[in-house]
């Protein structure tokens, strides 16, 4: 009879209220907060262009976090599939009518931001397979019946990317797919076998990688094939780090990134940037918040009733260690460098949006962590 | 219920999967601390030093070069300012046109291009290219106003070395040059070299480099990737080189150089107690100026083409048989080993009846003869008679100890000129070694009136006659002031020699070692003979250089002339007995002249040599009487100055 109740429960606002992450939204804000004193720096200390874009970005999608944390769980289940379609419509649309920049064609031109569908992407595959495997028996799990749906879901968004060309989100949008697949239950032997098959596969995949691609593979290896040319930016990456120390060489005083040793600062290497100033004890500290982070979201699904709910939040929650991951991973020279962008931290709006995006809907398990969707 | 009991395993499956999936993001972020441990704290001053590298460029900044001083201090050698162009090589792309713009700009000829880029090519490719060290204003203007446009290009204050009297010092002091590879060899100059800097290429120049060349300054600036400079973190000034200062007197330089003019040969003075070189003076000269900014190729084969070889200090590295200058020295040997008695008589009778040896005939320079000589006579009129029969008793082994231990055939100034030769005392030691053959007496008769194998340069000349007018003490030759060296020290040091007199327990016949301001004779009275007959011969009827006597104790002189063939002498040409003037130049005799003033109380010793000048007493005595005059005038303001009186200068 509870359970009844629950179903068609209204919530009254106060419940909504109490059962607010207010932990998360802590970590949400201190993040945040650092990302802005660290685009602050990549600009010399001087408050300008990316700066003051990045707080409009960051408030506004803060707002409409907060906001879309108060959406039904179920609703989010509902358009689950829907949000993956206007996804992969974005895909197709960039493919046509997408802007370029450097060598890659990503974002679409949005007027007041450049959207970034690859982004938006990498929530929706994880929001689309928790529904799938929401509603699947675990007996059925198994059957290549209901495996081979989602390896198709998966395959297409990431060849799209890859079309852009843009490797590093392709894997990215495949890993937290994946990790839903095997949160699932699919048994281990699958992975191990494709695993294998990965492996044997490689060097034929690598010989298809585009020249570009195959330099940054090489030189991931050996940094000092080509110190000036593709090498430049994991040997910058590690000197800024490793000159940082201890404690960092102080705020606004990261000599590699402030006399422009540093490619792209304000994205990809805007760890390099925080660890050059803060040092070894900023950089834990900030692991620390991001690890925080990961675990508050997991506590959501742990709470949550719905397998929608768990199954998103562990996903998510995969997600976001994956990006974090590859991002420091790659700046500290134990990955090639694949556009990765540090979540929250790195300047960009799609990334930002996503993100948030993701947030709200683990804020919105949360607050209505009772609620059981039917399987239909 | 079935559903249930399922709803529960699957939730059970996918909190322990999200279990195993953390466990995992665990071991992954302890990997990410663990490098950041390795980079920030292992490795930390491995990435702090390619940090700074990175950030930090040096630029080094010319030091300027030491002048370089007369005496008097009066600067010899000073330092301009001009305007450079350098290229940094490695910041210009493409080479061609960065030339093709400055060209334009300064207004390059095409063999000034085609140089530079033969320069180029020598150069590494990180190195800088000097396009030119002496821009006027009006193109160092041009260059600062297009330099936006020029890659590469650095505009460059920087200094150039003047020589404010040129010609009269080019062989003392030398001048400098670009560096050439072997220069960049020589450690002080390695250490300090900057591109564009001038080091010294010949004289004082090059031999004081060490001293001159000073310390480059380093400006650290911090930059960005591309280079450009941020702002400057540190400035380690450059420092000067050090002053060198010469014991030359640059009025009596000036002199001497003026009474060589349209001759060759070489006029050295010489301080007989400190042996401070006061004048050394080589004809014909150039000017070193021209040097500094790479000679341009005419000028360099007016020089080089030049019959009388204006490129040699003939002062030390001109050779000459010394001819009678050598007597004096050849009549005080024979006396300290007792050959003769100064009183022997020996009969000069004339071209008719020369000199007779197994059947070779030697003659006397004076046709009609001498008569009956005494030696003190045979000095001051020069008898060649009589000292074919000195030489002969002596023998060439005796005379060369003598000769030696008066500063034959060393060099005199060290290792301060590379070119400076030793000329040669010959021995029959040193003719078994040389030329594998024995000692032939005639040789020994020839070497008694300095002619023959026996080879000197006009300083070594220079010093032997001071050692002799000192009383016949070793001094130290030096044209770089040295300051523990003056004539008071001297004259005491040579007075404790002579109260020590019994301690010398030593044979001066024998071939020893003589130090600093110890006597090197082996009786007082012999020299002093020997200087009374060289006041015979300047002061004394009949003397050979009695026509360029001063009768003012103040300037009287005593010395002795000398006249060296440079060719045998054939009984034709003593047949003919040509003027000087008759005869073709190259085949004319040197004239030589040895000195010292004043004669009462001397202080300073001359030598003079006119290349194919004819007889020593026509043509170098008159030159060595004029400047000994000028020399005595200006002793007092040099004795002055030199006890610390500067105010005088």
């Amino acid at each position: 009879m509870l359970r009844e109740r629950i179903q068609a429960s209204n919530y009254s606002l106060l419940d909504k209220l109490r059962s607010i992450d207010y932990l998360l939204i802590l970590l949400i804000i201190a993040i945040g907060s650092i990302s802005i004193f660290a685009i602050y720096s990549t600009e010399g200390g001087k408050f300008s262009f990316y700066t003051k874009n990045h707080i409009i970005r960051l408030s506004s999608f803060f707002i409409l976090f907060l906001l879309l944390s108060f959406v039904r769980v179920s609703t989010w289940y509902k358009n689950a599939y829907l949000f993956y379609f206007v996804g992969l419509l974005l895909l197709i649309t960039v493919l046509f009518f997408g802007i370029s920049a450097s060598g890659a064609k990503r974002w679409i031109n949005l007027y007041f931001l450049n959207l970034q569908p690859s982004e938006l992407m990498k929530i929706a595959v994880i929001i689309c397979f928790a529904r799938y495997y929401h509603r699947i028996q675990s007996s059925d799990i198994q059957s290549y019946k209901f495996l081979i749906q989602p390896i198709i879901l998966l395959i297409i968004p990431c060849y799209l990317v890859i079309q852009q060309p843009d490797l590093g989100t392709s894997i990215l949008i495949a890993g937290s797919g994946i990790a839903i697949i095997w949160l699932a239950g699919l048994n281990i032997k699958y992975f191990v076998y494709s695993g294998l098959l990965l492996l044997v596969s490689l060097p034929f995949a690598i010989s298809i990688l585009k020249p570009y691609q195959k330099s940054r593979i090489l030189t991931f290896f050996n940094p000092d094939r080509d110190p000036l040319g593709a090498g430049y930016q994991i040997i910058q990456s590690k000197i800024a780090i490793g000159s940082g120390g201890f404690f960092g060489k102080g705020y606004l005083k990261g000599t590699q990134s402030y006399l422009e040793f540093l490619p792209e600062k304000h994205t990809d290497f805007i760890f390099t940037l925080f660890s050059e100033e803060f040092g070894f004890l900023g950089s834990i500290i900030l692991l620390l918040l991001y690890i925080l982070l990961i675990y508050r979201i997991i506590n959501v699904g742990l709470v949550s009733r719905s397998f929608f709910a768990k199954l998103y939040c562990f996903g998510f929650a995969t997600a976001i260690f994956l990006y974090v991951f590859v991002n420091i991973a790659m700046v500290l020279g134990m990955l090639p460098i694949v556009g990765a962008p540090l979540p929250i931290m790195s300047y960009g709006g799609s990334s930002l949006l996503s993100i948030m995006l993701g947030l709200s809907i683990v804020m919105s398990c949360k607050i209505y962590n009772q609620e059981q969707i039917s399987a239909y | 219920m079935l559903n249930r009991g399922r709803n529960i395993e699957k939730g059970r499956v996918i909190t322990r999967r999200m279990f195993i999936l953390a466990a995992a993001k665990i071991l992954l972020f302890a990997g990410i601390s663990s490098r950041l441990y390795n980079l920030q704290i292992s490795d930390r001053e491995k990435y702090e030093i390619l940090s700074d590298k990175n950030r930090i460029r040096e630029w080094k900044t010319p030091p300027q070069r030491g002048i370089i001083v007369d005496n008097f201090n009066k600067v010899l050698a000073s330092n301009d300012r001009v305007f450079q162009l350098h290229l940094i090589l490695d910041e210009i792309n493409d080479f061609d046109v960065t030339i093709f713009k400055i060209k334009n700009l300064i207004g390059l000829d095409q063999f000034q291009i085609k140089k530079l880029y033969k320069k180029k090519e020598r150069l590494k490719p990180w190195d800088t290219l000097v396009v030119s060290d002496n821009l006027t204003w009006e193109q160092f203007s041009k260059i600062n106003l297009y330099l936006h446009e020029l890659e590469g290009a650095k505009p460059v204050l920087s200094t150039s070395r003047f020589y404010p009297y040129a010609n009269d010092l080019v062989h003392i002091v030398g001048y400098v040059g670009d560096a050439s590879p072997k220069d960049l060899e020589k450690p002080e100059i390695k250490e300090n070299f900057v591109p564009g800097l001038k080091v010294g290429k010949y004289g004082i120049e090059n031999s004081q480099e060490k001293m001159l060349i000073g310390n480059y300054g380093i400006k650290r600036y911090e930059v960005n990737a591309s280079g450009k400079r941020i702002s400057q973190i540190d400035y380690i000034k450059e420092r000067q080189g050090n002053k060198v200062n010469l014991t030359i007197d640059i009025e009596i330089q000036k002199y001497a150089q003026e009474l060589l003019k349209e001759k060759a040969g070489s006029i050295c003075a010489m301080d007989i107690y400190t042996g401070e070189v006061v004048a050394m003076a080589s004809s014909p000269t150039y000017d070193p100026n021209k040097f500094t900014h790479g000679i341009n190729q005419k000028d360099w084969k007016e020089i080089k083409n030049n019959p009388l070889k204006p490129l040699i200090n003939k002062s030390i590295a001109g050779l000459y048989s010394p001819g009678s200058t050598f007597k004096p020295l050849v009549a005080l040997a024979a006396l300290e080993y007792g050959i003769l008695d100064p009183n022997k008589t020996i009969r000069c009778k004339g071209h008719k009846h020369p000199y007779e040896l197994y059947g070779v005939k030697y003659h006397c320079w004076k046709k009609e003869g001498h008569g009956y000589m005494k030696l003190r006579n045979a000095i001051k009129q020069s008898c060649d008679i009589y000292f074919y029969e000195m030489a002969r008793l002596l023998g060439v082994d005796r005379l060369s100890i003598i000769a030696k231990r008066y500063g034959l055939g060393t060099n005199v100034l060290g290792d301060l000129y590379n070119d400076e030769k030793k000329g040669l005392v010959p021995d029959t030691k040193w003719k078994k070694r040389a030329l594998e053959q024995s000692w032939y007496l005639g040789e020994t008769v020839i070497n008694g009136i300095g002619q023959g194998y026996i080879q000197t340069t006009p300083l070594q000349l220079c010093l032997m006659t001071a050692q002799i007018a000192n009383g016949g003490y070793k001094i130290k030759p030096h044209i770089i002031k040295d300051d523990s060296i003056n004539y008071k020290d001297v004259l005491n040091k040579i007075k404790l020699d002579q109260s020590n007199f019994p301690l010398h327990e030593r044979n001066y016949l024998d071939d020893i070692n003589v130090e600093y301001y110890q006597r090197m004779y082996h009786k007082k009275s012999n020299i002093n003979f020997v200087l009374d007959a060289m006041f015979g011969s300047t002061n004394e009827q009949y003397g050979t250089s009695y026509k360029s006597r001063y009768d003012d104790p103040k300037y009287q002189f005593a010395g002795k002339t000398g006249t060296s063939q440079v060719r045998r002498i054939t009984d034709l040409d003593r047949e003919l007995d040509l003027d000087t003037d008759q005869i073709e130049y190259k085949k004319r005799d040197h004239a030589l002249y040895v000195a010292f003033a004043p004669y009462k109380d001397p202080r300073y010793a001359i030598s003079v040599i006119i290349e194919h000048g004819g007889s020593g007493s026509k043509t170098a005595a008159p030159l060595a009487s004029k400047l000994i005059k000028r020399i005595i005038d200006r002793h007092k303001l040099r004795e002055q100055f030199n006890n610390g009186n500067t105010s005088l200068a």
